[in-house]
């Protein structure tokens, strides 16, 4: 079997090349030019300076923004260094304790509020990072928004409207609001 | 379960099957050299054959076979453990990743090396630019030829007939390397591109939020890898939070093509198998036989996810879109949980979604899927060598009944072939079980529990199965990065891989060095519905006698203990 270990080296050592090495870069270069925001992270500039990226959420706590998914990511929600989800089982009394005090604070924050609060309004999502919230989380929060920034309503239920994604050609996914650039249009209101 | 679903389901069939004809002949074409990409880069093959002092023309016999697939993959397992040991002071590190413990070192390079990539670390925050291309991204290309190379061996042994030799195993695989793992990667990587997932070489970047928190986004090479992974049913993110992080599955889109990824090599192989034994309906029966297995599979997860968690209605949250806990909202629960039916039924591992959140029966279906094997589509190579050896087990059992020697292609089952298929049966359901009574009775074990009740139990079930069928999802909340998980999953991991591959490559050679029997009017055919439901029944048969118990104790626990409420 000693005839092998030559073989076996050399092959190995050549064809880590070919695939850890020469095939990154290679992508790597031809993405550049094409997907040149794609490739570098679709970062959101605003007066100059990057404010996020559109496809990685952040934490919105103050009334007059809208707000994302929860997120379980430690220590802080929304850290985009450490993705990952709260991994409670559905029997899981924690899980019920975490809703029950999100359920609580989104009616202290629009006590009138008559709509039914949408699951994904109230429950983490897997990376902790979801950029999305579904449109009927979007108009639950049009109130508080509306009364936090002095706007009708009627304005803000037209701007989610605006900023709906229906499922991708119409076959995959969920529609979904995109709550980092719906915000970014929000302050372009004033 | 919503329109939305069943369309989602009808669709992914539809494309899955249009597409693994085509690739089936293909990889054979490479496989036996007679396609045109092996025309066309014979020049390069042979620089490399000859820089490496390897003669293309001398086969191997299949004991030679194993010791060379085994060099290969110890060789793997080193690199990838001496990469995280040492990349402090290696250049690709521009977050100043620091060396990685010796226990998670060593439990990700078995990881890796047996194509189940299992993450016991967290990407962003643990790994170098370069350990995550040269190590692991590496490893995802060559444990999944490895996989692929087996399984053409096992062909090679049904198709010749009184043969020493069952094929080199240097060219096998050098040619799925070159012609099949590496031109689909870069396709596929450019499309993910195209959706969003990054590819760039940047340190992290620092932002500051709308409400002025500084946010680190991690950046990296991540779409080259991405592709592999899910093509190669490795499975390991780039990221923690794998292809429910935005980078790595940016959209609807992105999640379909990851699916079709996943199922594309496992799906083709089976007509590569047809068309290599020369009878294309043989491959067809074993692709039923899997197909069906997995749209019953994908219709309960669907439905379990769309169901909703009943105790989070009761605090007046509307269910309407389903269990969401743990799922990002542009995939939702049908686009999860078809993706957790995929990812587990092969032993890909990747995760959309966070499986630990699952509903009590959304989350059966995924631990089951992995009971049965990973044979139903399986990993790539390894899916269809555990099927075949199934199909070895359902022609004696069907033998048996009739009284009469069993026969597979044309080969006469015997004593040896038997206990080839017993230990490649019986090995991984053995780490499994075995690997969960030491956890659970092990103070270690129990401490990396993170859910109270029966779901704690499936924590640790879960993540033993996991790692001996080589797929590497988890439920996740199970603490698994410690001396006595690391070393406990690695053994199930090496064990459950090179325990199989090793008898199926024996099989092979005996397989190869028999005569060829004539097909006569007493033949069982091993192409119509008779045999595919023979085939289907013995899958499920092995499966729940094995895992029944064990089931018992956790899903199913708490599935009615939820709705007996």
């Amino acid at each position: 079997m000693k005839e092998l270990i030559r073989p076996a080296v050399s092959l190995f050592v050549l064809l880590s090349v070919v695939t850890g090495i020469a095939y990154p870069l290679l992508t790597t270069a031809l993405v550049a030019p094409i997907f040149r925001d794609e490739a570098a992270g679709s970062l959101v500039v605003r007066d100059g300076r990057p404010v996020g990226s559109s496809l990685i959420g952040q934490n919105f706590a103050a009334p007059k923004y809208f707000w994302g998914r929860p997120s379980a990511t430690a220590p802080q929600p929304y850290n985009a260094a450490a993705s990952g989800g709260s991994n409670l089982g559905p029997l899981n009394p924690a899980l019920a304790a975490a809703v029950k005090a999100r359920v609580d604070a989104l009616k202290t924050a629009d006590p009138g509020n008559p709509l039914a609060i949408p699951a994904d309004l109230v429950t983490a999502s897997a990376s902790g990072l979801d950029p999305h919230i579904s449109p009927a989380a979007a108009h639950y929060q049009a109130a508080r928004v509306a009364a936090a920034r002095h706007l009708p309503e009627q304005t803000l239920n037209a701007l989610i409207d605006a900023h709906t994604q229906d499922r991708q050609w119409g076959l995959f996914g969920e529609p979904r609001v995109n709550v980092l650039e719906l915000n970014l249009a929000l302050d372009e209101l004033r | 379960m919503s329109p939305h679903a069943w369309l989602l389901l009808g669709l992914y069939l539809a494309i899955l099957l249009l597409l693994v004809k085509p690739f089936g002949s293909y990889i054979a074409d490479v496989m036996e050299g007679r396609s045109v990409a092996t025309r066309l880069g014979g020049g390069v093959e042979a620089l490399i054959y000859r820089l490496c002092g390897i003669k293309r023309e001398v086969e191997m016999a299949w004991l030679t076979y194993a010791f060379a697939i085994l060099l290969f993959n110890v060789l793997g397992a080193l690199a990838v453990y001496a990469l995280q040991r040492l990349q402090f002071w290696l250049p690709g590190n521009p977050a100043a990743m620091l060396n990685v413990s010796p226990d998670s070192s060593f439990n990700t390079a078995i990881s890796f090396s047996t194509n189940t990539n299992w993450q016991g670390y967290s990407g962003e925050s643990t790994l170098s630019y370069l350990t995550q291309m040269l190590g692991l991204a590496v490893q995802n290309f060559f444990s999944a030829a490895t996989g692929i190379v087996v399984v053409i061996a096992l062909i090679r042994g049904f198709a010749r007939h009184t043969a020493k030799t069952i094929g080199n195993a240097w060219v096998d695989l050098t040619r799925l390397t070159l012609y099949v793992l590496l031109p689909l990667s870069f396709v596929f990587a450019i499309f993910l591109v195209s959706q969003g997932a990054i590819q760039n070489f940047d340190g992290y970047q620092d932002v500051t939020t709308l409400e002025n928190v500084r946010q680190t986004l991690p950046m990296g090479p991540v779409a080259s890898q991405e592709a592999i992974k899910m093509l190669g049913t490795n499975g390991g993110g780039f990221f923690n939070a794998n292809s429910a992080h935005p980078f790595e599955n940016p959209t609807p889109l992105s999640n379909f093509v990851q699916m079709l990824a996943i199922f594309l090599i496992p799906g083709a192989l089976c007509l590569s198998f047809g068309r290599m034994v020369g009878d294309t309906r043989q491959g067809w029966a074993v692709l039923a036989a899997m197909t069906l297995m997995f749209v019953v599979m994908a219709l309960l997860a669907m439905h379990y996810e769309a169901q909703g968690n009943p105790l989070l209605g009761q605090l007046g949250v509307d269910m309407n879109a389903g269990n969401m806990e743990g799922k990002e909202m542009r995939f939702g629960v049908s686009d999860s949980g078809l993706f957790a039916t995929i990812t587990t039924l092969a032993s890909c591992g990747a995760v959309n979604a966070m499986h630990d959140s699952f509903m009590p029966m959304g989350g059966f279906v995924p631990l089951a899927n992995m009971m049965l094997g990973e044979v139903v589509f399986g990993g790539v190579g390894s899916g269809l060598y555990g099927m075949l050896v199934f199909a070895v087990m359902a022609v004696f059992i069907a033998g048996l009944m009739i009284g009469r020697t069993p026969e597979y292609l044309g080969k006469k089952i015997e004593a040896f072939e038997m206990k080839m298929v017993s230990i490649a049966i019986l090995v991984t359901p053995i780490l499994a079980l075995a690997g969960t009574a030491v956890a659970v009775t092990a103070a270690d074990g129990i401490a990396g529990v993170a859910n109270p009740g029966a779901h704690g139990f499936s924590e640790i079930l879960y993540a033993f199965t996991s790692a001996a069928n080589n797929n590497g999802s988890a439920f996740a909340g199970l603490s698994a990065n410690t001396p006595f998980y690391n070393v406990m999953t690695a053994i199930a991991m090496w064990f459950g891989r090179f325990g199989v591959i090793v008898p199926v490559l024996a099989l092979a050679g005996a397989l190869a060095a028999k005569k060829r029997i004539a097909v006569t009017a007493g033949t069982m055919p091993t192409h119509g519905p008779l045999f595919v439901t023979l085939l289907i029944g013995t899958v499920l048969l092995v499966g729940a006698l094995n895992y029944v118990p064990a089931l018992a104790l956790g899903p199913v626990i708490e599935h009615l203990t939820l709705f007996a409420r």
